[in-house]
Parts: structure tokens; sequence; C-alpha cells
């Protein structure tokens, strides 16, 4: 279950990626920012439950857009060093903002149909964990599509082949970066509402949430959406036994060393292909 | 007669100089206890940050888990004082050999990868190494914090006050900075120039580019492991709560807004940022915010830091004079 | 012996063969050319000769030693320098740094010497110095030794590296491209430049375009196409070799 967030997450990452070349170490405090301000919405607003779903989002992804708009758009030459400073940025701004609006605490949502357990052979399941794992499967399945059949998802696609390529044809690169950090607050968003009623979310969950779908990125193969998916359920999975053979306490530092590990044998990840440079 | 190279270290010498006489003088004319224990702190980042900017500005390789080197410094200095009795100078010594050590079996694999493999790398470990501390209570105390750390004495001369301690963290920074400027124009130092730019072009030129990018990963996590050690016997009370991520993100800001690629940057960097705080006292919670809103500003405004924001207007001056 | 052997080296990338069976040796104080077609391998060979590629099969000897297994800076040592088409300049440091790295593989002072300002890195830092001036005007580009590199011109910048190459006065010096976009009076400096340095004993293997370049100049010429060998001799030969007339139809060829 755990494993679809990290999917969901690095899904988001891949995106940006694919356009920029650059990490986007804000993924996390999109999902923070998700949660909290679906939150906000149904304690403070006293909205219902599905709308504080829909809005949150809507929310999260203008603020993306925005950012993207007043700091990135502008940088011309994009370095990639640079970029990756600017979202580190980005993440400490959004953190310090949900800190100053929210405060420390933890909050939660109500699970989205009743927090009963639902038996299931000899398992017992959240029903949380059945939205969770399904909104997963529907934000794969509606990613594949449209990256496949829609016009803006296959230039999207270009760009991440060859971006000079993509804009002698006539595509907007610039349009698909603020897309792409769209469609990644988007989905971070997502994350951080469903798994808000599993456990909860304060201002500094972003980090390390985000840290985790970084470990499942690079798990499944920098660049590759499938590898996300692939990548967030094997990271679920090694975590969770993890955490049941060794003591539960390391259980990060497992994760991490996993993630280690593969840099170090194949930093390409399960389903990546390298690149080399032309001398 | 002198090549304009000798020149330039000259006056890099003289900058050290002045510099120096700067922080000797400071405690004369501001006796406030304050300002001073915020410059022991200025001085302990300045020799981080410093060894940051080796790294990651002239040889242009990521770190984003400097905070466990510098741990590490700061709980061996902790620890052997503490549960076993070490006398501090030896603590001191074992803090360097274990961190040199743990970067260079790090370092080793990492430094083959590249741009975000290494960032991440880096980064994966940094967490490693702060989960250990939380989790090895035997040795750490974790979360609860490591107490009555004994200060660090010369012979009989105990530093136990911020006015003594001022002058020793000090004297470490300015020999960090004046290590750190000879590297820069040296042979090595130009090995890690080079690699920094042109890694295939180094290498054709005889540039061991793996060895010397683990030496100067090493090098870096020595000068942390040093600054460790002192904010230990200074502060005597160590929680892993201060050698996280965020602070590896610190290192970063600081380094980034003096000038990456300027071991002055790397100073600058340090002393503003450490000093900066404490004006933002009376807007505590802001701080976070702010540090955001600088790190994107630099990055947007001025990509080469404060410092080389200076160096083009300096040039700017003197192309106009040239023209006229 | 010759100087560089190649002996049936052959290379892939993926499905593609870059290089082919290739066999072709230099010997000392020869000015060699190879040419070919676009994508015929010649930069590939290059690559395989300093160790920037691994080699699939066969084997390339310089002086006697085997260097399919060493890396770049390794070859670097034994006296082997090149060029690139590319040019691999360091655009963060000044003219003469950027020269005085070349002396590398000929210099000793390691970081504690840096650190400490022992003696020995002191007179070795006046040494590298001197020596990558003398090369700065051998090339005639001393006058810019104090200038960032990144303002220099490509022209000029070529030349820098070209001097970079030579400073460390290697055997075998291999000049990937060197005058691919030069005007008529860079590529007269450089062809009279070749001929002093070859002069001086080194022994020089070049790719190139530049046709009549190449054949004013070079000695032996060795023609490629699709990595594989077509043809080797003496200039006159080669240009009125049927199979590299061939080889270049649809391509406009140009002997003066």
């Amino acid at each position: 279950m755990i494993g679809s967030i990290y999917a969901i997450i690095s899904i988001g990452f891949n995106i940006v990626y694919n356009a920029t070349d650059a990490i986007n170490f804000a993924q996390g405090e999109f999902v923070m920012l998700g949660g909290m301000v679906a939150i906000a919405l149904f304690n403070g607003v006293k909205l219902p439950l599905w709308a504080s779903f829909f809005l949150s989002v809507a929310i999260v992804t203008l603020v993306a857009a925005a950012l993207e708009r007043m700091t990135i758009h502008y940088q011309r030459e994009r370095q990639v060093v640079n970029l990756i400073i600017l979202t580190i940025g980005w993440s400490i701004f959004l953190k310090g903002s949900a800190m100053l609006s929210w405060g420390k605490d933890s909050f939660d949502l109500p699970s989205f149909s009743g927090s009963d357990p639902i038996q299931f052979w000899k398992a017992t399941l959240l029903p949380q964990a059945l939205w969770i794992i399904g909104i997963g499967l529907l934000i794969s399945v509606g990613l594949h599509l449209f990256f496949k059949y829609s016009l803006i998802g296959r230039a999207m696609k270009a760009c991440s082949f060859d971006r000079i390529s993509a804009r002698l044809v006539g595509i907007d690169d610039d349009w698909m970066v603020l897309i792409s950090f769209g469609l990644a607050a988007t989905t971070g968003s997502i994350a951080g509402i469903i798994i808000t009623p599993v456990t909860l979310m304060a201002y500094d969950n972003g980090g390390m949430i985000g840290l985790k779908g970084f470990c499942a990125t690079f798990l499944g193969g920098l660049g590759n959406l499938y590898g996300s998916i692939v990548g967030g359920i094997l990271l679920g999975i090694l975590e969770s036994l993890g955490a049941g053979l060794i003591s539960s306490g390391y259980k990060d530092a497992i994760a991490f060393a996993i993630f280690l590990l593969i840099l170090f044998f194949k930093p390409s990840g399960l389903l990546g292909h390298e690149t080399k440079e032309r001398v | 007669m002198e090549n304009f190279l000798e020149k330039r270290r000259k006056r890099q010498y003289q900058y050290l100089l002045f510099f120096a006489l700067a922080i000797f003088l400071f405690p004369v004319f501001v006796r406030s206890k304050y300002l001073l224990n915020v410059m022991v702190f200025s001085g302990i980042h300045t020799i981080v940050v410093v060894g940051f900017c080796l790294l990651m500005g002239y040889a242009g390789q990521v770190s984003l888990g400097h905070a466990a080197f510098f741990g590490l410094g700061a709980y061996t200095s902790g620890v052997l004082t503490v549960k076993f009795g070490f006398n501090p100078w030896m603590a001191f010594g074992a803090g360097i050999i274990l961190t040199a050590c743990v970067a260079y079996i790090i370092g080793v694999p990492s430094l083959k990868l590249k741009g975000h493999y290494l960032a991440m790398a880096t980064l994966g470990f940094g967490i490693i190494i702060q989960i250990i501390f939380v989790q090895w209570r035997s040795l750490t105390e974790g979360p609860s914090g490591l107490v009555d750390i004994p200060g660090i004495s010369i012979g009989g001369f105990k530093f136990n006050t911020d006015f003594k301690y001022y002058y020793f963290v000090w004297i470490f920074a300015a020999v960090a900075v004046f290590f750190s400027l000879n590297i820069v124009q040296s042979r090595v130092g130009r090995a890690l120039r080079a690699l920094n730019k042109k890694e295939i072009g180094a290498e054709a030129m005889g540039v061991d580019t793996a060895k010397y990018k683990v030496q100067v990963f090493v090098l870096s996590a020595i000068y942390a492991s040093v600054a460790g050690s002192l904010y230990t016997h200074y502060i005597t009370f160590l929680s892993p709560e201060g050698f996280t991520f965020p602070f590896s993100v610190l290192i970063l800001v600081m380094a980034v807004f003096g000038g990456l690629a300027n071991i002055w940057g790397g100073a600058v960097g340090a002393i503003s940022l450490t000093i900066l705080p404490e004006f933002l006292r009376a807007y505590k919670n802001y701080d976070i915010i702010i540090y955001g809103v600088i790190l994107i500003a630099v990055m947007m405004f001025m990509p080469n830091g404060i410092l080389g924001l200076v160096e083009s207007a300096i040039d700017r001056i003197k192309a106009k004079r040239r023209a006229a | 012996m010759d100087l560089i052997e190649v002996r049936n080296v052959s290379k892939s990338f993926g499905g593609l063969r870059a290089v082919s069976d290739l066999t072709f040796n230099l010997g000392r104080g020869k000015i060699k050319g190879i040419i070919g077609p676009n994508g015929a391998g010649k930069t590939t060979i290059f690559n395989l000769i300093s160790g920037i590629l691994t080699i699939d099969s066969g084997e390339i000897f310089f002086k006697g030693t085997v260097l399919n297994r060493l890396k770049p800076y390794q070859i670097a040592y034994l006296g082997l320098s090149r060029t690139f088409q590319n040019l691999q300049i360091f655009d963060n440091m000044t003219v003469i740094e950027n020269v005085m790295v070349g002396l590398h593989p000929r210099t000793h002072s390691e970081i504690l010497h840096a650190i400490f300002r022992l003696g020995r890195s002191r007179n070795e830092e006046r040494y590298i110095f001197e020596k990558a001036y003398e090369a700065l005007q051998s090339v005639n580009m001393e006058s810019r030794a104090a200038e960032m590199v990144s303002g220099l011109p490509f022209g000029d910048q070529k030349l820098v590296e070209v001097a970079r190459a030579l400073v460390a006065d290697p055997e075998v010096i291999m000049l990937d491209e060197p005058v691919s976009g030069l005007n008529t009076q860079e590529i007269e400096r450089l062809d009279d430049l070749i001929r002093k340095i070859n002069a001086q004993g080194k022994t020089i293997l070049l790719v190139e375009h530049n046709m009549r370049f190449v054949m004013n100049i070079c000695e032996e010429v060795l023609v490629v196409n699709y990595g594989k060998m077509i043809a080797e001799g003496d200039p006159s030969q080669i240009v009125s070799n049927r199979d590299v007339i061939n080889a270049y139809l649809g391509e406009e060829l140009r002997i003066a």
C-alpha cells in the first residue's frame, strides 16, 4: 500500500525530470501541501470531503505553476545544479509557509469510506488502503493513456527524448516545463491527501516522504514512468519486510541503504537506460 | 621577477592577513558575550563551508550529506570523551580519522556517479548516518542527548569562556582558509578545477580524476569533522537534531550565498548566514521561509553568490576604465 | 618498432560497428593523417587510442606497451597527448593555467605538498609556469596568458589546446580536427606550427576533413569508411585511389 504512494510521488518526479533534467526537491512538499490544504478546507472551512480533495489538488497545482512561472521560467540557461538548488529553495519556502500557517501539529482527515477494517482472506485491510491502491492505479493508467494518446502528452514525451528537436518542430518547451511541474504537483497532492487518513500530516512530513519518493524513482530508473510504479511498489515491500525483520527504528536506514546499493551497482535502475557523453 | 600567478597568491595572503587582523581585533572592541558566541559559531561554520566550497565549488562534486561528517566529528569527540574518558585532543584526532575513513569508503563508489546520482548518494548516506546517531542509543544517547561533555584545553589552559573559545576556533578557521587557498592555486587545485569543467579533457591530460575526486571529498569531510569536534567542546551537549539533512542544506545555502567557487565566498557566506538569524530573532518562525527565499533569489539573480556579484562589479569598473 | 601499432582493432556501439578490424602503424617522426567521410569512425579511433573508449577486440601498442586496459590518464603519462574536436578546454581558468594542467603527468606535488607550501611545491609551481609560458610562445599566444580562456575566440582556444598538448613534451601528439573552424590565416599558422614541432622530433597523428590541409602536411594518409580501412599511402597515391574517390562520391572532393 505504501508502495503505491511512493509510486505516485515518483511518477511526479519523473515527469519533471523528463522535462527539465532536474530533480524536483520540492516534490515532497507538494505531497505535504496537498494533505495540509485539504485538512484546512475540510476542518477549517468545513467543506465536504470530496470538495476538499479536488479543491486542494487544484490549489497546490496552481501554487506549483506560480512558483514555476516566478522562478524557473526566468532561468534561460537552466543549469541543472542551479535548478536543483532552486527546488530545494522552494521546498524550504513551502515548508516554512506551512509551519507559519498551520503550526507544528499533525492533523488528520477521516478515511474516505469509514475506518472499519475489511477482512480479506487472512489479512485485515484498511478501506483507505484500497482507496490508495485504487487511486494509484487510476493515476498510472490515466497518465499512461495521457502520454500515449493526447497531444500534450506526446509532446511531453518528445521533449523528454530530445528537447532541442522538440523545440524545432514547434513544441514550446517552456509550456512543457510548466505543465510538468503542474502534473507533479497534482499527483503529489493527491498522494498527500489519500495518505493523510492513515498517517496524519504535519508541516515537516514532506521531507522524508519526498526522499522515499526519490528512492523509488531511482530504484525503478530515473526518467522511466513505469519504473516509478515498479520502484514504488518494490520499495514499499522492502521497507515493510525490513521493518519486520530488523527493528523498525532502522527501517528508514534500510530503505536508504538499499537506495545506495542501487546507485552504486545499477544507477540506471531496474528499467532505466544509460546515457553516455559524446566527445 | 614575479609572474602574475605568484602576484595573485601574494594578494590572497594579504587578504588573509587583513581578515585575520579584523577577526583578531573584533573581541577587543566588542565585549558582548552574545556576539562572541555568534562569532564562535560563525567560525565553526566557516570551516565546514570552506571545505564544502573546495568540494562543490572548485571540484564540482555535489554533496548533500555533509552534515553527517560534521556529526561524525562531533559525536566521536563527544562519545570518546564522555563515555571512554579519552583526552579531548585524542578524541579530536580519532574523529578526523574516523570521518576520513567513512568518507573514503562512501566516496570511492559514490564519486563514480555524476550529477543527480552523486547528490542522491550523498543525501542517502547522510540520512543513514543521522539515523545511526538517533538509534545507537547506547553510544550516543540518541535524542535525549549526550551531556556533560568536557571542554578542551592545552596544558592547563582551559578554553572555557566565549572569549577564549573565539580565538581557539578562529585560529582553526584561519588555518583552514590558508590551506584551502594553497590548494586552489597548486597542481592539485588546477587538476580539480579542470575535472570540474571537462572531466574527459582532464583525464586525457593525465589527471587521475577518480583519485582526486575522492581526495577532495575526504578532505572536505575532514574539515567538517574538525568543525564538528570544535562544536562539541563548545556547547558540551549533543543531540542528533543538529546533524540532519536541513543542516546539509544550510551548508549548501551558506556556500551558494557567499559564492560557491570562491574560498572567501565560503567564509563570507558562513559568517553572514550565521549572523543573519540573530537579526531575525524577532521573526523566529520566519527563518525557514527566509532561507528558502534567499536560496531562490540567489539562484535566480546572483548564481555566483555575493562575491560573484562583487567580482563582476569590479570587472565592469575595470572595463570602463580601460575603455576611457 | 613503430611508435603506435594498431592491430585488428574493433569497436561496436550496440549494433553499430564503429571500427572494424583496423590495422595500421605510426612510425617515429612521421606525420600521418586519417581521413574519411563523416561518421567513418575517425574520432572513435582517436578515442580508442587515448583510452577514452574501451576496445572490443584487437590491440593497440604504444612503444610496445599495450594500451587496452589503461585509463586515459595513464596513457598521458606514457607520453601520448591529444587535442579534441569539440575542445576540452577548462573555461574556469586562465589561458596559462589551462596549459599548466598539461604538465600534470610530469610533475608531482600532491595535496600535502600544496597545503603546506613545501619547498618542492613552490619550485615546481615556478617550473610549471615557465614551461607553460614557453608552450604558449610556441603558438604565439603568450600575450594572452593571463586572460580567462573563455573570452578567447574559437581559433585561439584551439591554439591553447595545442599548447596544452605540447607542454609535457610528448612523443606523439594526436590532433583531432585541428583546423576545423579556422580561417585561412590560422590554418597557415597551424601548418607552420606542426612542421616546427615535427622538426623537433615529435610524431603527429591527425584526423581532418580539410583535404587540402591534409594532403599538404601529411606524409602518410589513412582513409577509413564505415570503420574499415579502405586505403593507406602517401598523398599522391590516395588522391588517385579509386576506392577513396568512390567513398567520397556525393561529397565534394577538393584537392588543390
